[in-house]
């Protein structure tokens, strides 16, 4: 948009592998397809919260080690974080000036969600499983 | 700001704190301040199932936590985020479809966004309670 007119580049020789055009479709088919798939899973995981209010462990045990249950809670949670680390980006990227802390800052949210993720589907493997 | 614009003499749009936003924009601010809530809300998920995975100890801190005036507290404003941020999601992935563009349709998209958060969280609650 603002570069410079003097360019001998050709517009297109700019836009070829350069400019903007890199992975914003991916990001953002990314986002939309997570959020779909989020409506009918946010459902569920709300009425099994409301199901499971009064859960003790062993009845929380009981309620995960159903191969259903524990299936839609694994799928819950990868979509849950892979949307979360994707719009905690765009949030980064559009309020945090400084492009160093703007390039920290989203790793260390990716870092984190990716391992919260891991953390949380193992937990729901290892009572599944009975280990 | 660069010089051109320092020395130029154009009238300046209204300034954030002056300007008085739609609601349609409230919403939408509030859609990414839901967003960030929730995704600090996520420790919290993690921190229930990984207490079940260490034990019925572990479960039974986390029990007690969250069964207390703080913990419901925050369970009710996760509700809450969660309720708006998935109804004003459904309008986002609308008009991604390239529909209810009109200022008609969005008021009218406005009303079913607060009333969806509202009546969603007070069903779940009343359930969970009654």
């Amino acid at each position: 948009m603002s570069g410079p007119s003097h360019s001998l580049r050709s517009p297109l020789g700019r836009a070829l592998g350069l400019g903007s055009a890199k992975e914003g479709l991916h990001h953002w088919w990314t986002q939309r397809l997570t959020s779909i798939a989020l409506i009918p899973l946010v459902m569920w995981f709300v009425v099994s919260l409301i199901g499971l209010r009064q859960s003790d462990w062993e009845q929380y045990t009981l309620w995960i080690s159903n191969p259903i249950n524990a299936t839609v809670m694994i799928l819950f949670l990868g979509v849950t974080f892979h949307h979360a680390q994707s719009g905690m980006q765009v949030v980064l990227e559009d309020y945090v000036s400084s492009h160093g802390t703007r390039i920290a800052s989203i790793i260390a949210v990716k870092f984190i969600c990716y391992a919260l993720a891991a953390l949380s589907i193992v937990s729901v493997l290892i009572v599944a499983f009975g280990v | 700001m660069t010089q051109a614009a320092k020395s130029s003499a154009r009238p300046l749009s209204p300034h954030l704190q002056i300007y008085r936003l739609p609601l349609a924009a409230w919403l939408s601010i509030s859609h990414r301040a839901t967003g960030i809530g929730l995704t600090a809300g996520t420790l919290l998920l993690t921190w229930w199932l990984a207490a079940a995975a260490y034990g019925p100890d572990a479960y039974g801190v986390f029990s007690d936590f969250i069964s207390s005036p703080f913990g419901l507290l925050i369970l009710f404003g996760f509700s809450f985020a969660l309720f708006f941020h998935l109804c004003n999601g459904i309008r986002h992935l609308l008009w991604d479809a390239g529909k209810n563009f009109s200022i008609e349709a969005t008021k009218r998209s406005n009303a079913f966004v607060i009333a969806g958060t509202v009546v969603l969280t007070a069903i779940a609650w009343l359930i969970a309670y009654l």
